[in-house]
Parts: structure tokens; sequence; C-alpha cells
């Protein structure tokens, strides 16, 4: 089922997907390819299939039937969901990074820059906050150098303000470093902004393109309801303020 | 009682049981952090459980009882290991309804044979002073195999303690570790059983850990102490058993709680 890919450049692409649990369809013809310095997203309600996509793609799940093709000797970086940390063993951030196989102290050093929390390095894995662990599993994922990174919900946990920054800085990665970006998101105004390709799913896939033709697109306004198409609506609009941390406008520039 | 200590272990059975017993928890440690980290007591405990029936199997059928108890573990080490996977029953009720209906299977086998004459409570609890310089190289030989295996394997199996998906994907074969880690647990269970016994083994293998844990900032940290820890306790436990005439296996138990306990409550450690 997996092969390198016959004739294009994407690091991944799969098609027809299919995939049942206990004789229920979670995936239904899905087609799905990524590019280098691509970014896609995966939207979708609860129970969509997103989570049991990115297990199909990641090799972590079977699927029913369909095609795989991976590049050869492509590298994934991968951060799940969510990870329990295990209080009664004691790790810090530098050994939970150096556990990828990649020991070098100055590549560590590196990537936890690139992501701004160099000061945990010597923090203990169960004494950093929620919003601090997404970046450290960031971190991780990045370890490796992939060529594809992909991120379940990678703003979970965030707060508001940091969302969008960490969203800026997985967009700023991909160019960067040139991988291709597979992330799952609920975060729809936020995510907009920073990605090439949308797949709105729902077992099967409802519409997909750019961000702005995705939002309008009438597959999409039904899942989503207009509430939320205009809140991308307001996200979209050409801003002529900015905002401080607070909400507060701090510059103005209505020339 | 300078010179009754120096009497005590400079006799042979004395030193072949501290012998014993030191490889034991020097093993013990760093696969008793695995135990905690994995939150797997409740599985090691089954697993010494079953043993008893393989010992009444290997006796009954007459075998050499060392390798009878090893297979035996071994076996219901791979067969928990399939078990689990199934869905359907609680993996704690699965676990729970083995470790006792294969105790109480044991010990109905071993009243049946009237042929045989065995000391269960011998393996119940232990019988480490009358360990003899075969089973000691036993002990040894197995104790050294599982460092080996542990060292090579180590930096994998922390990494798939940590979260399995990522190690994975990291390319490391997850399946083929855990099947090692429950391979490694069998073997110690099956030699501990001459040391603290059937009912006991289990608080050998997570106590040290524990008390371990409040005093080390890095996973070898944790594991090195809970092996200083055991050793420790195994001495104590030893010396405590001769001077008061206490069972031996018991008393080592009890010396580890009591290195727990003084660890957990002595201000300054950092908690669990």
């Amino acid at each position: 089922m997996q092969s390198t890919s016959p004739n294009n450049s994407a690091l991944i692409s799969a098609r027809s997907i299919f995939k049942s649990f206990a004789g229920r369809r979670v995936l239904e013809d899905i087609k799905l390819s990524i590019e280098p310095g691509q970014i896609v997203t995966l939207i979708g309600p609860n129970g969509a299939g997103k989570t049991t996509l990115v297990r199909i793609v990641l090799g972590l799940l079977q699927a029913d039937s369909g095609e795989i093709f991976r590049q050869a000797s492509l590298q994934i970086g991968y951060m799940p969901q969510k990870m329990q940390v295990e209080s009664t063993m004691p790790l810090n951030v530098f050994r939970f990074l150096q556990l990828s196989g990649v020991h070098d102290e100055a590549t560590v050093e590196k990537t936890l820059t690139l992501l701004h929390i160099l000061h945990l390095k010597r923090r203990q894995l169960a004494a950093v906050s929620g919003g601090e662990l997404q970046r450290v599993l960031l971190a991780r994922a990045l370890m490796r150098k992939p060529g594809l990174l992909i991120l379940d919900e990678p703003a979970q946990g965030v707060d508001l303000a940091g969302q969008a920054e960490l969203y800026a800085l997985i967009s700023e990665i991909s160019s960067t470093q040139g991988c291709g970006v597979l992330m799952i998101s609920h975060d729809l105004h936020l995510v907009m902004s920073a990605t090439d390709e949308v797949i709105c799913l729902n077992q099967h896939i409802c519409c997909h393109g750019k961000p702005e033709h995705v939002s309008n697109d009438p597959a999409y306004l039904d899942l989503f309801g207009a509430r939320a198409s205009q809140d991308i609506a307001v996200y979209t609009h050409h801003h002529n303020h900015e905002h401080d941390l607070t909400g507060k406008i701090t510059h103005s520039h209505d020339d | 009682m300078i010179e009754s200590l120096i009497q005590l272990y400079t006799t042979d059975f004395v030193l072949y049981a501290l012998a014993a017993g030191i490889s034991l928890a020097l093993v013990a440690g760093p696969l008793g952090s695995f135990i905690v980290w994995r939150r797997m007591s409740y599985f090691g405990d089954t697993l010494a459980h079953s043993a008893l029936l393989g010992i009444a199997i290997g006796l009954l059928t007459n075998s050499n009882p060392q390798l009878s108890i090893i297979i035996s573990c071994l076996f219901f080490a791979v067969l928990l290991t399939l078990l689990e996977r199934r869905p359907g029953v609680s993996t704690d009720t699965l676990l729970g309804i083995i470790a006792h209906s294969s105790l109480a299977m044991g010990v109905v086998v071993l009243a049946l044979s009237d042929s045989i004459r065995v000391n269960l409570e011998a393996y119940l609890f232990g019988a480490l002073l009358t360990i003899s310089s075969s089973e000691l190289l036993w002990v040894v030989a197995i104790a050294a195999f599982i460092s080996l295996i542990l060292y090579l394997f180590w930096n994998d199996l922390l990494s798939a303690t940590v979260h399995a998906e990522i190690a994975e994907i990291e390319g490391t074969n997850v399946r083929r570790l855990n099947l090692i880690l429950v391979l490694l647990i069998a073997l110690v269970v099956s030699v501990s059983m001459k040391i603290v016994g059937v009912l006991l083994i289990t608080s050998l293998l997570i106590i040290p850990p524990a008390a371990a844990r409040g005093l080390a900032q890095t996973p070898e940290q944790m594991a090195i102490k809970a092996s200083c820890i055991g050793s420790l306790s195994i001495v104590t436990g030893l010396t405590v058993a001769f001077f008061l005439d206490v069972p031996v296996g018991p008393a080592i138990v009890v010396a580890a709680s009591a290195i727990f306990l003084a660890l957990y409550f002595y201000p300054g450690v950092h908690k669990v």
C-alpha cells in the first residue's frame, strides 16, 4: 500500500482512503497530498475523522482500502493532540527532546530558541504549563529535521494571543525549513491566515481549496453555519489598527 | 553484637543469600522504575501469582524447578500481553481473575499430589537462606542478562514509555520493546521467587523506585538510587531477620517500606 510517489513532487499523497470502525464508516474516498513548504489544514466537526485520517497518514493505523504514496526516506515530525506527563518519572525538557535520538546539545538549544522556550531547558516536564508543553511537543517534532510536520491540534490549551503566535511560528518554520505541514485545527479564523489549503472533512471531503474559497463554499457554510464564516470574514477584513494584548487599540493607520 | 555480625557475614549460606539478594536488587531498580512509570504493578503481581501454578506443574512433571519457573513466567507474560489487547473485559479485571485463579490452582495442584512434599511457605514468602550455589549462579546470570538488555535498549524503552506514538513515528519498534520489557519482568519474577516469594515480589520491584523518586532529577538517577535502596533493604532485612529470628523475605520488604516511609516524610525530599 505504501510506495514512492510515481511522478509528482508530493511528500505524501493519499487517494481513495476508506476506513470504518465497527461497521460505522469514518472516512470515505479521501484524497490528500502535501507538497514541500505547503501547509494543509484539516477542519471539521467532532467525529469527522480528522484524527483517524492523520493516524492513517502517519502509518499508525491501516486504512481499509486506498493508496498512500510516501516519498522515499521521508522524515515525519509528529505532534500528538495531548501528552499525559507521567509525574512518577523525573524528566526535564532537555532530556525529553534527546529521547528523539538527537543528542547534540547545540541542536536542542537551537530548536528551543526557535520556539522561544530556551528558558524551559532544565525544567521538569511535569512542571511545564499546558501552553508551554505544546511548544515543547512542537520542538520534539522538529528534532529530526522532518520533511513533513504532522500536528494534531497544535494550539490546544494555548491562550488566544499565544495561538496566533504559534500558528505564525508554524508558518515561519514551514517556509524557512521548506517542510510540508499537515495540521488539524478547530481555530478556524486563526488558521485561515496561516494555511495554503484547507480540507473540510466530515467523513468525506466536503470541500477543499484556498481558505478564501472554502469559507464561501456552501458545503462549508452548511457544516459550520453562517456565524463561523462571519467570524472569518471579521478576521480577514483589512485591519486599520493594531491591538495590544489587552485588546486596546495601540496603533491606528487611517491614512 | 559486632562479633555475631562478623560471624553472620562470614557464613557461606549467608553470603550466598546476600549475593543473590543484591544481584536481584540491582536489576530490580531500573526494571521496577519502568513498572512504576508504566503503572504495571498489578501486571507484575499477576505474573508472580501465576508462577505458583508453574511450580506445581514443574514438580508434578519432575522437571528442573528453576527452568519450569522461568518457562511458566515467560508463558504467562506472553499470554497476558495477548489478552490485554482484547476488548470487552477491562485489563485490571482480567489481571485480577488470572492472578487469583492461577494462585489458587497452584495451591490445589500442589495439595492434590501427595507424592510430593513441598514447603508451600517457601514459595509464598521466599527462602533466601536455603539458596544453593547453583541457584545463586542462576540469579547472577539472569541479573547480568537483564542488565545487558536494559543497557542496550535503555533510551528506546524510555522513549516508548514517555510517548509510544511519538517513539513509533521516530522509528522505534514499540511493540517489540513492550514485549522485551514484559519478558524481562517475567525473568526477574522467576528469580525473585526464592528470595522474597510469590506474594512479595512486586513490592521489591516497586517500593525502591517509589522511594527513590523524590531523590531523582533524571530517569537514570531514579533507577540507580532504586538499586541502592533495594540493596540496602536486602542487607537490613537479612540482618534484622537474623537477630529477631523472623522470616527473611518479609523482613526485607518491611525494611524497604521503612526506607520508603522515611524518605517520603523526610522534609526537603520532593514528594511523588
